[in-house]
């Protein structure tokens, strides 16, 4: 008892197969999306990759552009595939890969399905190297005169203005490291010599942040230093001011938006494994349902007997392949007993 | 002695209708570019529209935006038109509508090439606005607290950081402006008092600038207060220290980002007017040739094609002529069948004499 059974007249066969023609080419241009989509991702990392630290991981850019460039290719053979299955002479010769082909496709289907569940995923291991890259990038942003890190300066600036966030967690970042260089500093100054003196590390540290963390939505002119002394200010409390800088930390913005980006490609890579999915079935059909002779009715089914009957053929065959080399010892060793 | 005469065959009519036809497809797709282009242009200037003092330059936009529309209409009927005149029989039911359908869209022309034009010479124009809205911009940075003003301030800072631009002309034009807003100034404090006396008007003004103003590629954490005085900060040399604000004023900015825009914009609106009037030129013999083929009476006779039928002294004549004669059609002139009854009168009376004899 197949498992959905069709009757196909010529007619009926050659719609099939030029619905399933169309499929596939619009599946190659899933793989063609799927393939700019790991570009997009990979350009992104690389954009940022010096606040974090180098370190950061290629790996799923990478499978998403291997998965589209094999998507690319397996629809197209399909494609043409489909094109010569209506012609019995060409089509004879595509015969015997078909079934190993189809198999092969929904191998990769379920290739698909895992690169998604790593798109969800891959954002545990991202939020560790922002922490670790943002902390260190805090730390180098006084070195604008050290070879290597001379831009770090400038990247954090631009990267707090474009992602409106401030500091790693939030602004009081910015008061534990010395983010002014020695360069600039007077150390005649009776001012600076106290706040050097005043911890353990002789750092220049003050309770100000650099300008980039202002907000210009505020109604007041930005206020960046000796930002919790009440009294420097006038009409100014640091615990209820809201807008005077980005209240929001760095590495929360980032992750959310790579997030953001991470999510949006795993719901189009199920979305198309999902569509393509769908196709592999009509092509099935369509495969099956071609005999020698154009002109008669035929029918044609997705699998030759039912579900059940099928996994248990399967696992027949897994074992008798198991098997396959025992048997061939056993009858030796009976040989040779007899013998 | 026309203009531009050239002989065509039968078949060549027909190429010229079906390319023709083609042509015009493609001028639907140049039109809607120039809606496009119209609406990218608008989204532009309405993105800046507070630092501008005026609006009138939205015109230029909403001409790109109603020629672009009137290009797609326009080429849309000439490719059905083109399409049927390969065939004689089927010309003769557009044959009444092609004259004013080439006039049309010879003056439909002309207004893409006015719009190329006035891309480019919307400079002074809005170098002016741009001018006059910054220096207002500057004045209320201070008024976040009026209604319709409150959003200058982050507007301005914005466009400081995006244009990476400080001021109108530079950054000293801060210091003639009070940007802070009496609300954060300690009126009690002497040296307040002391900066609000300083100046005719009563004005807080100091040698500082916006955050905004700060430059991302300076080495050295912003330097924004005192900015006049040598001994402020350390090792700070106001006049040796380019990097620490931007250098460049928000107007040239402007300008030059607007100036950019348009003449790109303005190159893309010629070369679719050029490609326009070679469409307008295809179909000008096409109509001439189909009517000259009637005109003979054979379909299959070969027949001239032509851009004016006399000379173009002539034709402004002819046309010139017609125009007079219009205004004049309700007064006497040499019509033998108009009744003048003068004349009638002195007719009549001889013929009863001739009765009267017999």
């Amino acid at each position: 008892m197949a498992l959905m059974v069709v009757k196909f007249d010529l007619k009926k066969r050659v719609k099939l197969a030029q619905t399933v023609w169309f499929m596939y080419w619009f599946a190659v241009l899933a793989g063609i999306l799927l393939l700019s989509l790991g570009l997009f991702f990979k350009i992104e990392l690389r954009k940022r990759s010096e606040l974090m630290d180098n370190n950061e991981s290629h790996f799923l850019p990478n499978l998403l552009i291997i998965m589209g460039l094999i998507a690319c290719g397996i629809n197209a053979f399909g494609g043409k595939v489909c094109y010569d299955s209506l012609d019995p002479l060409k089509f004879v010769k595509w015969k015997t890969v078909l079934k190993p082909f189809l198999v092969f496709c929904v191998v990769f289907n379920a290739l698909l399905l895992v690169t998604a569940l790593f798109c969800f995923v891959m954002r545990i291991p991202l939020q560790f190297t922002l922490a670790e890259g943002l902390k260190n990038g805090m730390k180098y942003y006084k070195d604008s005169d050290t070879p290597g890190r001379c831009y770090m300066k400038r990247t954090l600036d631009l990267m707090q203005m474009e992602f409106r966030c401030c500091g790693n967690d939030n602004y009081r970042d910015w008061f534990e490291i010395q983010w002014v260089s020695n360069r600039y500093l007077d150390f005649s100054a009776k001012e600076v010599k106290d706040r050097i003196g005043s911890n353990v590390d002789g750092q220049y540290l003050m309770d100000g942040v650099p300008f980039s963390c202002c907000n210009p939505g505020s109604p007041r002119p930005c206020i960046q230093q000796q930002m919790t002394n009440n009294s420097a200010h006038y009409s100014y409390d640091h615990y209820t001011e809201e807008l005077n800088v980005w209240k929001r930390g760095c590495r929360d913005a980032l992750l959310s938006y790579y997030g953001g980006i991470m999510n949006t490609i795993g719901a189009l890579v199920v979305l198309i494994s999902v569509t393509v999915g769908l196709q592999y079935v009509q092509s099935s059909l369509s495969s099956l349902a071609n005999p020698e002779d154009v002109e008669s009715e035929s029918e044609g089914f997705l699998l030759e007997k039912s579900v059940k009957e099928t996994f248990t053929d399967i696992m027949t065959k897994m074992k008798t392949m198991g098997k396959g080399v025992k048997v061939e010892e056993g009858g030796e060793e009976g040989i040779a007993t007899r013998e | 002695m026309a203009v531009g005469k050239v002989t065509f065959t039968k078949a060549e009519r027909e190429k010229l209708a079906e390319v023709l036809w083609l042509l015009n497809w493609i001028s639907v797709v140049t039109g809607a570019i120039l809606f496009g282009l119209g609406i990218f242009l608008k989204v532009e200037i309405q993105k800046w529209q507070e630092v501008m003092s005026e609006q009138g330059i939205l015109y230029v936009p909403h001409m790109l935006i109603t020629t672009g529309l009137a290009a797609c209409g326009i080429n849309y009927l000439g490719s059905k038109i083109c399409l049927d005149c390969a065939d004689t029989n089927k010309f003769l039911r557009w044959k009444l509508v092609m004259m004013p359908y080439i006039v049309c869209t010879f003056f439909f022309t002309a207004c893409v090439l006015a719009g190329a034009l006035l891309c480019y010479s919307i400079r002074g124009q809005l170098e002016e606005s741009l001018y006059q809205g910054l220096r207002n911009a500057m004045r209320f940075y201070k008024d976040t607290d009026t209604p319709g003003r409150c959003y200058l301030k982050r507007t301005l800072d914005l466009l400081q950081i995006q244009f990476q631009c400080c001021g109108i002309s530079g950054y000293r034009d801060w210091f003639q402006v009070q940007w802070i807003s009496g609300r954060y100034l300690d009126m009690t404090d002497g040296a307040v008092v002391d900066r609000l006396r300083s100046n005719v008007e009563g004005k807080y003004l100091m040698d500082s600038v916006p955050f905004s103003c700060c430059s991302t590629i300076s080495p050295r954490p912003c330097v924004q207060h005192r900015l006049s005085s040598a001994s402020s900060d350390f090792s700070y040399d106001h006049q040796r220290q380019p990097l620490n604000l931007w250098r460049r004023g928000c107007g040239q900015a402007l300008l030059d980002h607007y100036t950019g825009v348009m003449q790109s914009i303005g190159l893309t609106v010629l070369l679719i007017w050029l490609f326009e009037l070679l469409v307008l030129t295809g179909v000008r013999y096409l109509q001439t040739a189909m009517e000259n083929v009637l005109r003979l009476g054979d379909p299959e006779s070969e027949s001239d094609g032509w851009i004016l039928e006399k000379s173009l002294a002539e034709t402004a004549c002819y046309n010139f002529d017609i125009i007079k004669n219009l205004g004049k059609c309700y007064q006497v002139d040499d019509d033998p069948n108009i009744n003048v009854p003068s004349v009638a009168a002195e007719l009549e009376v001889p013929s009863q004499q001739v009765q009267v004899q017999s």
